[in-house]
């Protein structure tokens, strides 16, 4: 047997699986965005239409369409700086020879993360609960007005930020923690002799030696984010006033609660569209960067 | 074993092929599987049905019964689900509003032939508007089980207080009342109206003599007089401070803030008839009733809500899925079940039972649901109505005024029945099919 077929051979149950799971999947789902698939049509096949590119073009047309894809690049643009802070935060935390109880914390940092988003978000709507929740009953102590928080347009989209960096911060954290123990304490000790402060030490040691880490965090967050839908599902179910409906909750109406499967489609496609044009410009601009 | 071969088997081998076979063939349970009658229920109704099938299952002890309890917030895909991959179970509980759907699915049984020949199904005792919510397009699906309509809690002794002798009876003397009964200073106000919950306006705008829907549901009718009118009633109560612009994940417990003044007036459904007797203190009980909904010039309707039994078209147990749906319907059945979760019964000689009858809170609904209205009949409502909700909360956020948001609720609407006009124009309905 030759090698080629032989490593053939080896990869057919990998990409059987692949295929049938993933690949048709996908096929058939760029087929449908192409029909009118409903309710009609599930009764009787006749009211099957192809529509060709409709479906993208009436899409582009919805305010609300361009509404979700807005509030999703808040959500991201907001949202994947600050966990990436928090997780690096974090992670120098429990690297620094300072600190005790480095697996007490590392676990009490980590936990959010294996917790449900459902249970947590039933505890976080408890707690910014605008009359009876803890955070206004403490923000009141400083003489700070109580804030709707979930009721009203403006603040529910931070506070649903708030909520999911907590709960995903801790994942980057472990990732972060790896790479800054993966860095010689050498580097540092020769920096420290040369009588570099801290700050110096972080900037011109931790940050380069991480950065493939860093890279590889952002581009997995910007596109986690992306498909932001279930703090906004469990905590405002996409209000007050639509103002925390994401480009995948759009998805999930269209196509679960509506069963109109065509333009579900549609809306998955055009945020793929999306999602890849954003993490290959953030590739791009990293391989310029290293090339300079 | 190999057959081919014809060994001799031997004794212990025949002593255990007969002992499996009684034990296949002998426990009743697994033979009772494949035959048992599977039926869906939604939310709440599972529980209490449990209690109520013992019964059944004496006075038909070769029919066994298989519940399945959906939660409220999974069932309709779970549905479309079953009804995609064609494992539907052989009957449902079924909400009136999304009857239509599955009537265009093509999936329920037509079930006037066994109304017809049923001597406990009968359809004058039912009230007209809930009865009628169950034929599609002159055919019958379903058998109303229980029923829902929306109407007025009211704190008797705020009223009173504030002198008012008698719950509203119009708009205009509702308006006085609640001006009377808000002081938004105090975070008082007149009634708890959540504006994410879309019964309380679709209500008021069934009063209306314009339909929600015009040209046999093919388009939207937002922009009438009626609804206007209806949309400006509901909105001025917040404009006015007499509601408050809160959501009902916001509103938490409405029972404890009706129970301290918070709210003189909650308008909502039957359950919470159970709610307050429950959660309000002892002391409280003769404090609060209920009353029929206020219309524009007069009593006013109610929608006509409920949940219907329905059976399935490719069931194999049709015969024993009607004798369960005639057993459901018994007017002392329905009262058993009205004691066991307070689901109001849609038939009249049901509500001549003590239990009801004596119920001065309960007695508010019966009058209501002689004054329902349906909702339109059309696939696409839950998702029209959702968009109808939306405009409002639009208008009372005061992103728009009133002409634009029905305006452009119009628009969504007449893009939401697109599918529905072209598939009427061309006649492919699942029922002229198959």
């Amino acid at each position: 047997m030759n090698p080629t077929r032989t490593a053939w051979l080896f990869l057919a149950p990998a990409l059987t699986v692949l295929g049938v799971f993933f690949l048709l999947p996908v096929i058939a789902a760029l087929g449908l965005s192409f029909t009118d698939y409903d309710l009609y049509a599930l009764a009787d096949v006749r009211n099957l239409r192809f529509v060709a590119l409709a479906n993208y073009w009436s899409l582009l047309q919805r305010p609300l369409f361009w509404a979700a894809l807005g509030h999703t690049v808040y959500f991201v643009a907001v949202g994947v700086p600050l966990s990436m802070a928090t997780s690096l935060g974090a992670a120098l935390l429990l690297n620094s020879p300072l600190a005790r109880w480095h697996g007490f914390f590392r676990t009490a940092l980590f936990a959010p993360v294996v917790t449900t988003v459902v249970a947590m978000a039933v505890v976080w709507r408890y707690l910014f609960n605008s009359k009876y929740g803890v955070i206004n009953t403490v923000l009141g102590h400083f003489g700070i007005h109580p804030v709707d928080w979930l009721g009203d347009p403006h603040w529910a989209m931070p506070t649903i930020i708030l909520f999911a960096v907590w709960k995903n911060f801790g994942y980057n954290m472990i990732i972060f923690l790896a790479g800054l123990q993966a860095i010689p304490p050498a580097l540092y000790e020769a920096a420290r002799i040369d009588g570099a402060s801290s700050w110096r030490q972080f900037r011109h040691i931790t940050l380069p030696m991480l950065r493939p880490t860093l890279v590889m965090v952002a581009v997995l967050t910007v596109s986690g984010y992306f498909q932001l839908f279930a703090e906004p599902y469990v905590m405002t179910e996409g209000g007050p006033l639509q103002s925390t409906m994401s480009v995948l909750y759009l998805m999930y109406d269209e196509g679960f609660e509506w069963w109109n499967f065509g333009s579900a489609s549609t809306v998955a496609f055009l945020l793929f569209l999306v999602m890849f044009a954003v993490t290959s410009t953030m590739l791009r601009l990293v391989r310029r960067g290293d090339e300079t | 074993m190999n057959r081919g071969t014809r060994r001799p088997v031997s004794g212990w081998r025949w002593w255990l092929g007969g002992l499996l076979l009684i034990a296949l063939g002998g426990c009743p349970h697994t033979a009772a599987e494949d035959n048992a009658l599977t039926f869906w229920t939604i939310g709440r109704e599972g529980e209490a049905i449990m209690q109520l099938l013992p019964d059944f299952e004496r006075q038909h002890p070769d029919i066994q019964v298989k519940v399945q309890q959906l939660p409220l917030t999974a069932a309709h895909q779970k549905l479309l689900t079953a009804i995609a991959g064609g494992s539907m179970p052989d009957m449902a509980q079924l909400g009136n509003t999304w009857l239509p759907e599955m009537a265009t699915l093509g999936v329920l049984e037509p079930l006037q032939s066994r109304v017809d020949q049923s001597a406990v199904v009968r359809p004058d005792d039912y009230f007209i508007s809930i009865w009628a919510t169950n034929v599609i397009d002159g055919t019958l699906y379903g058998v109303p089980w229980y029923v829902d309509t929306r109407l007025l809690f009211y704190r008797k002794d705020l009223l009173a207080q504030a002198g008012f002798d008698a719950p509203p009876k119009t708009w205009a003397e509702w308006r006085r009342m609640l001006a009377a009964l808000s002081h938004p200073e105090r975070h008082v106000y007149g009634i708890l109206l959540p504006t994410n919950e879309y019964d309380q306006l679709a209500s008021l705008a069934l009063q209306q003599d314009d339909p929600l829907l015009r040209d046999g549901g093919r388009y939207g009718n937002f922009e009438s007089a009626g609804f206007k009118r209806a949309l400006r009633f509901y909105v001025d109560t917040f404009r006015l401070q007499q509601a408050p612009a809160i959501t009902n994940v916001e509103a938490g417990n409405p029972w404890s803030e009706f129970g301290r003044g918070v709210y003189a007036f909650y308008f909502s459904g039957p359950w919470n008839i159970g709610e307050f007797r429950l959660r309000l203190p002892k002391d409280q009980q003769q404090a609060w009733s209920t009353a029929p909904l206020p219309g524009p010039d007069g009593p006013g309707a109610g929608e006509a809500g409920g949940s219907s039994l329905v059976i399935f078209r490719p069931s194999r147990h049709k015969p024993a899925a009607w004798l369960l749906i005639e057993y459901l319907s018994q007017p002392q059945v329905q009262q058993r079940f009205y004691q066991l979760l307070g689901d109001m019964p849609p038939r009249r000689s049901s509500w001549n039972g003590a239990a009801l009858r004596d119920d001065p809170q309960a007695q508010a609904f019966r009058q209501q649901l002689e004054r329902v209205r349906p909702v339109p009949a059309v696939p696409e409502w839950e998702q029209i109505v959702n968009e109808m909700q939306l405009s409002a909360a639009r208008v009372i956020a005061g992103e728009m005024d009133i002409d634009e948001a029905t305006a452009k609720l119009n628009r969504n609407v007449d893009r939401i029945l697109e599918k529905r006009r072209w598939v009427l124009a061309h006649g492919n309905r699942a029922e002229s099919t198959r």
